[in-house]
């Protein structure tokens, strides 16, 4: 038999066992206790409420108590849709909620949203048996445990009898009646004030003690709740008695078996903490020890004041610890500051400084690489131990040149290189960091490297792995022309393909029969470890490269004979069915600033406000949102560390103006045709056409109904006037210079890090300029005040989507926005064969303005939109086939 | 009568493999599909594979035959889609009902039969209860997270409606399966305890969640603990997991069901994991040999297939099972 507890769960348990802690009820997300919540309530800003019930969870709320009551809200409706938001942050929706209102049907709209089992607040005999036994009922078949309020036809239970009486009556009605189980019984038999000066309140906290004893031992595995601040209502304005009454209180109610309580935490003191004569005096009245307690307490009240504690100075215990455990103590937590001090002591214990780097250094890199193996250290951590080695074996060096044979034996070596045509290197980066962590030696030919180069290098310098990363769609071509290279030379060296467009399935069957040594996918940073370990090691690597070329044929042949009944329209069909604007109702807005405008040198201090960070963090391998990320609770000490850094990293770039950003954007008459172009107009007569925009449409089958969009659905066609604008932003200025100052500095992690916050601060400009444009330049939303966080969420009007993304993947559409802008004239942003920008740390995109404007994405097409598409673009099919490749459906 | 809580006190259960999978042989059409009956509907029918009980019943009849003779206790009726929510694709909601009752006729038709023939062995129906296409904790919208496609209401309605319809038909016992979002399934088994109530029916139910990824989590995100406690309201003669995974996947969910609870178990897991293009590759062979640590540890009352399996698989785990005892 699995004994009776309260068990509660929201997307994760909580178990009541006599031996667990007090539970700890989150209040703040109650409009009857917070102002703050109601006023958010009031205003509609759930996004902000929803901050509230955060900080519950994160300071420590176990459960999260939810009340609507308040005569101004529509308390069903507030209920049922704070408590939907919430179901979609996992982090909050992990703990169990309390549906608390007075009033039943918005306990039961509660009751009917949640998936958890939750607990209500609260239902009594009030209003007789009958109706009690109605909702108890119907709590029981929701799943929840309840709370009963000590309360009856005749009133609310306010002395010892009382309670007791009707706390049984409840039980007795509840367990033998309708057979509820007796262990989701919670009773809250009242917490009154006391030191009110009326002599019936003296006994309130005792008489709630007494009442929390004998339900424990009378009324078999029910538990007890209660509202504690209730206790101190008479010293509202001093916190400092006021915390000390809680605490006091909770002492003694968990004494006498309190199990849980609606608790604010910072309204607590720490028991142990509170100074001796205080304690005494809250003692004597919530115990109603003396005659005179009262007022003794409130003589007391004016002297205390709070005292604040002094955090504690960095612990440097650990230098005193053995060299080798030193050692490894910097590597794994990546602290530089006495590396070289310790490497010169373990130098001088060794017969030849090599044996340094073999012996101690190895030994802690070995500890950092089991650890991230593991998942108990993480990506920015391992590049923080790379920079302490690196440091360590660049103080050596010396040394080691000095005596002959002093070479570094290394597991393998191995090169690395973004492809041809792209720029991206951060994954790349932290891959050759992590092996390089793993005693590889790591030859990085750096970004946009030619496919001879590769061959050549690998050849003279007799690498043991190749490995190409890209990011844009194009670079998968530009892989497999790599491997029909490698072909071609009979090259016997195994190579890893990664980055963000590549996959297991392009892989297998577009790289790998190219080939025909080992190709392996990789795309995170710990596999490569494994994958390479598994490729070099000495004597099994034969049969590993055979399982993976095997894999990868067997993937091949199931790809080929898959039977997928995707099925699509045809073009006509799609463009019958587009996504229709009713344009005679439509406003247009005439933009402010019609033309092209440049921005030379934008203040980035303005831009750091618009900065979304999760991608940032996701970069190092932390996965989670921001700011929920630096409490969350695997990843979030280390989210935090390297927030920490970022942010160091990001205001010298700020001061020292280490970064340019600039841009280019323009705004244009336009209309739309029926072949899905844009057609820009030079001037406001619409005659003559500059350029246009060729957008693509999707052709997945759809629901009936369901419109195919194409992005010039969103742009009116000619006989009503419409505009559409083009941009590009970058603050990738000076990003190279200052990561190779970096990487001279054996300083990765920094490298990594100024590449990531440049990508960041792109981002945010593009936010910012398109804020600017719907507020200023073009003008049609110049009321909007959004906050970052419903920005990244793209709350505002009008859209902003970019080639190469899913609404257009088409990347030639670059050429046209740089022939519109003149872009690399204007700002100096290139493009490079396969239409990467460079720097890379720029965005370019389209302005759509209209409020029906959505993202979408283009999926698959068919042949005959090929065939209408090379013929507006005026290419070959052949051509449109390489640029279209990944969106074809074959 | 037969009483099924007492059966299976005594043994390992069988429970019948894929529906889908047997139905994938048949290749129908869209013509098969629409029968006669609904030759005019407008809308098309192909893939409405419970629709096929009314208009290719022998079909349905033959399956049911072949997991009975392939050693199974327990089939479950062709109604997993069933509800006026999962049909309003098909423009079929009126047709929930009779959908449920036929059914779940025809599948006692046959399960009697198996009876009369092999009375030390007697044949049980489960109405299948699936998860509807909808989520009541999940917004289809990402820009919208507050937002539902369906409510409690409707989802308990429909529930309600298919649970009488499949009691109407003769089922003997009543799954609630492959529950992604535990609000869903939360629903369905109010509408149970109501139907229930109404006809002082005592019905066995059974619940089945399903796992969808190594995280450990059902879609709806929670742990198996915290499935399990938020079904502990229900009267269930067993609970369990089933789909999305395959036996050795699913092993330590069921591990940590069978510790947190005295609830019978059940699993049906996938032939595996499907391959990149959705097909499952798990032989009866293969399969029998992930099942037998379930039973070796004990740890299982019911157990059965989900997608991928077909009688082969059945007869191995029935064979396999014969040789051990119930949890």
């Amino acid at each position: 038999m699995t004994p009776k507890h309260l068990k509660l769960a929201g997307l994760e348990p909580l178990v009541v066992k006599p031996d667990s802690n007090f539970i700890n009820i989150g209040e703040r997300t109650n409009v009857t206790g917070s102002r703050a919540f109601l006023r958010l309530i009031e205003q509609d800003d759930f996004t902000a409420a929803l901050e509230v019930a955060r900080e519950q969870v994160v300071g420590g709320a176990q459960i999260i108590d939810v009340n609507m009551d308040e005569g101004m809200i529509d308390g069903v409706e507030a209920m049922t849709r704070f408590l939907n938001l919430l179901q979609a942050e996992p982090d909050i929706a992990r703990v169990p909620i309390m549906i608390d209102s007075s009033k039943w049907e918005i306990i039961e709209a509660g009751l009917k949203v949640v998936q958890g089992k939750c607990v209500v607040n609260s239902i009594s005999l009030k209003e007789g048996e009958e109706t009690f036994i109605h909702q108890a009922k119907t709590i029981k078949r929701h799943g929840a445990a309840v709370i009963i309020m000590a309360f009856d036809e005749d009133g609310q239970a306010d002395t010892l009898d009382r309670r007791i009486e009707i706390c049984k009556r409840s039980y007795e009605v509840l367990v033998t009646t309708i057979n509820f189980p007796p262990q989701d019984i919670i009773f809250d038999p009242n917490i009154f004030p006391v030191a009110t000066g009326m002599e019936e309140h003296l006994t309130n906290a005792v008489d709630f003690f007494k009442t929390t004893k004998w339900i424990r031992q009378n009324l078999p595995y029910a538990n007890v709740s209660g509202g504690v601040s209730n206790v101190s209502f008479s010293f509202r304005g001093n916190n400092t008695v006021r915390e000390a009454m809680h605490s006091v209180f909770l002492y003694h109610a968990i004494q006498h078996g309190m199990t849980m309580g609606i608790v604010n935490p910072t309204m607590l003191e720490i028991y142990s903490d509170i100074p001796k004569k205080l304690l005494s005096y809250v003692e004597d009245v919530l115990l109603n020890r003396r005659s005179d307690a009262t007022e003794r307490l409130l003589n007391y009240a004016e002297e205390v004041k709070g005292s604040r504690k002094v955090k504690s100075k960095d612990d440097l215990s650990w230098r005193s610890q053995s060299l080798q455990e030193r050692i490894t103590h910097a590597l794994v937590r990546g602290i530089d500051a006495f590396i070289e001090e310790d490497v010169e002591a373990a130098r001088l214990d060794v017969e030849r400084p090599i044996q340094v780097i073999e012996g101690h250094l190895m030994n802690g890199m070995n500890v950092v690489g089991d650890l991230f193996g593991s998942g108990k250290m993480f990506l920015p951590q391992v590049v923080k131990s790379a920079r302490v080695m690196k440091k360590a074996v660049a103080y050596l060096l010396p040394f080691i040149e000095e005596e002959k044979d002093g070479k570094q034996e290394y597991a393998g070596r191995i090169l690395l290189a973004t492809v041809k045509g792209d720029v991206h290197d951060i994954g790349k980066n932290i891959v050759g960091v992590v092996l390089g962590c793993n005693n590889y030696e790591i030859i990085d030919l750096g970004v946009m490297v030619p496919p001879e180069k590769i061959i050549q290098t690998a050849i003279e310098k007799q690498v043991d792995v190749i490995g190409l990363s890209g990011l844009i769609t194009p670079s998968l071509d530009e892989m497999v022309f790599v491997a029909n290279e490698l072909e071609r030379v009979h090259s016997a060296v195994p190579l890893l393909i990664g980055g963000a467009t590549t996959s297991r399935a392009h892989t297998a069957v577009k790289i790998d029969p190219a080939y025909g040594q080992s190709v392996v996918h990789v795309n995170d940073a710990s596999r490569a470890v494994t994958v390479v370990g598994q490729l070099l090691q000495n004597d099994a690597s034969d049969k590993y490269q055979k399982s993976v070329k095997e894999d990868y044929a067997t993937f091949r042949e199931n790809f080929a004979k898959r039977k997928e009944h995707k099925t699509f329209v045809s073009l006509p069909e799609a463009r019958e069915q587009k996504f229709t604007i009713d344009w005679k109702e439509y406003q247009t807005v005439v933009p402010q600033q019609l033309g092209i405008q440049c921005i030379e040198d934008q203040d980035l201090s303005v831009l750091v406000d618009y900065i979304d960070w999760s991608p940032f963090f996701r970069s190092w391998d932390l996965h989670g949102k921001y700011p929920n990320i630096l409490t969350d609770k695997v990843v979030g000490e280390q989210a935090v560390s390297l927030f920490e850094d970022a942010q160091a990293l990001l205001s010298q770039i700020i001061e020292g103006k280490w970064l340019k950003a600039k841009a280019v954007f323009g705004l244009f008459p336009a209309n739309s045709n029926d072949q899905d172009d844009i057609e820009i107009y030079a001037n406001e007569d619409r005659k003559e056409t500059m350029h246009r925009f060729v957008c693509l449409r999707q052709q997945g089958k759809k629901a009936k109904a369901k419109p195919y969009y194409a992005l010039s659905d969103f742009i009116a066609p000619k006989g009503n006037d419409d505009y559409v604008g083009c941009f590009c932003v970058s603050t990738g200025f000076g990003t190279r210079e200052l990561a190779d100052r970096y990487e001279e500095n054996n300083d990765m992690y920094n490298s990594i890090l100024v590449k990531a916050l440049a990508d960041r601060l792109a981002e945010a400009f593009a936010e910012y300029l398109h804020k600017q444009v719907r507020t200023t330049y073009w003008g049609y939303a110049p009321e909007e005040e959004l906050s970052n966080e419903s920005l990244i969420l793209e709350k505002y009007r009008g859209i902003r989507p970019a080639p190469g993304y899913p609404a257009c993947p088409d990347h030639l559409e670059k050429n046209t926005i740089w022939e519109l802008l003149d872009v690399s004239k204007s700002i100096g942003v290139e493009l490079t064969e396969s239409l990467a920008m460079w720097p890379a740390a720029s965005v370019s995109g389209y302005y759509f303005a209209n409020p029906d404007a959505r993202y979408f994405g283009l999926g698959k097409i068919t042949e005959d939109q090929l065939l209408d598409y090379s013929q507006r673009r005026n290419i070959s099919i052949d051509e449109a086939t390489k640029w279209l490749r990944p969106n074809l459906n074959d | 009568m037969y009483n099924i809580r007492k059966i299976v006190e005594e043994r390992i259960l069988v429970l019948d493999g894929a529906m889908g999978t047997m139905l994938q042989s048949y290749d129908f059409k869209e013509k098969d599909f629409r029968g006669t009956r609904f030759a005019d509907h407008k809308i098309p029918l192909k893939g409405n594979n419970d629709l096929l009980s009314i208009t290719q019943p022998q079909a349905i009849k033959d399956i049911h035959t072949k997991y009975f003779a392939a050693g199974a206790d327990i089939v479950e009726t062709n109604t997993f889609s069933s509800t006026t929510i999962a049909m309003a694709d098909y423009g079929m909601e009126d047709l929930a009902y009779e959908l449920n009752f036929e059914s779940a006729k025809l599948a006692k038709e046959i399960a009697n039969k198996f009876t009369e023939q092999e009375p030390h062995k007697p044949r049980f129906v489960a109405g299948s209860v699936g998860p509807t296409n909808k989520t009541a904790s999940l917004s289809p919208d990402v820009n919208d997270p507050g937002f539902r496609a369906i409510t409690f209401d409707e989802l308990m309605q429909a529930y309600k409606l298919q649970t009488e319809a499949l009691i109407d038909g003769g089922v003997d016992i009543l799954l609630v399966e492959t529950i992604f979002d535990t609000l869903n399934a939360k629903a369905a088994f109010y509408a149970i305890d109501l139907v229930k109530e109404e006809r002082e029916s005592t019905i066995p139910v059974m619940a089945s969640g399903t796992i969808t990824d190594a995280s450990g989590r059902t879609l709806s995100g929670q742990t198996t603990e915290a499935f399990l406690i938020s079904l502990s309201h229900v009267d269930l003669l067993s609970i369990g997991f089933n789909c999305a995974m395959g036996a050795d996947q699913l092993f330590p969910y069921i591990q940590r069901l069978s510790a947190n609870t005295d609830i019978l178990i059940s699993v049906h897991p996938n032939a595996g994991l499907p391959n990149a293009f959705g097909e499952y590759d798990q032989s009866p062979k293969e399969m029998k040999e992930l099942i037998t640590p379930y039973v070796e540890n004990n740890l299982v009352n019911i157990i059965g297939g989900c997608c991928g399996t077909g009688p082969e698989h059945i007869q191995e785990i029935a064979s396999l099972v014969a040789n051990y005892k119930p949890r």
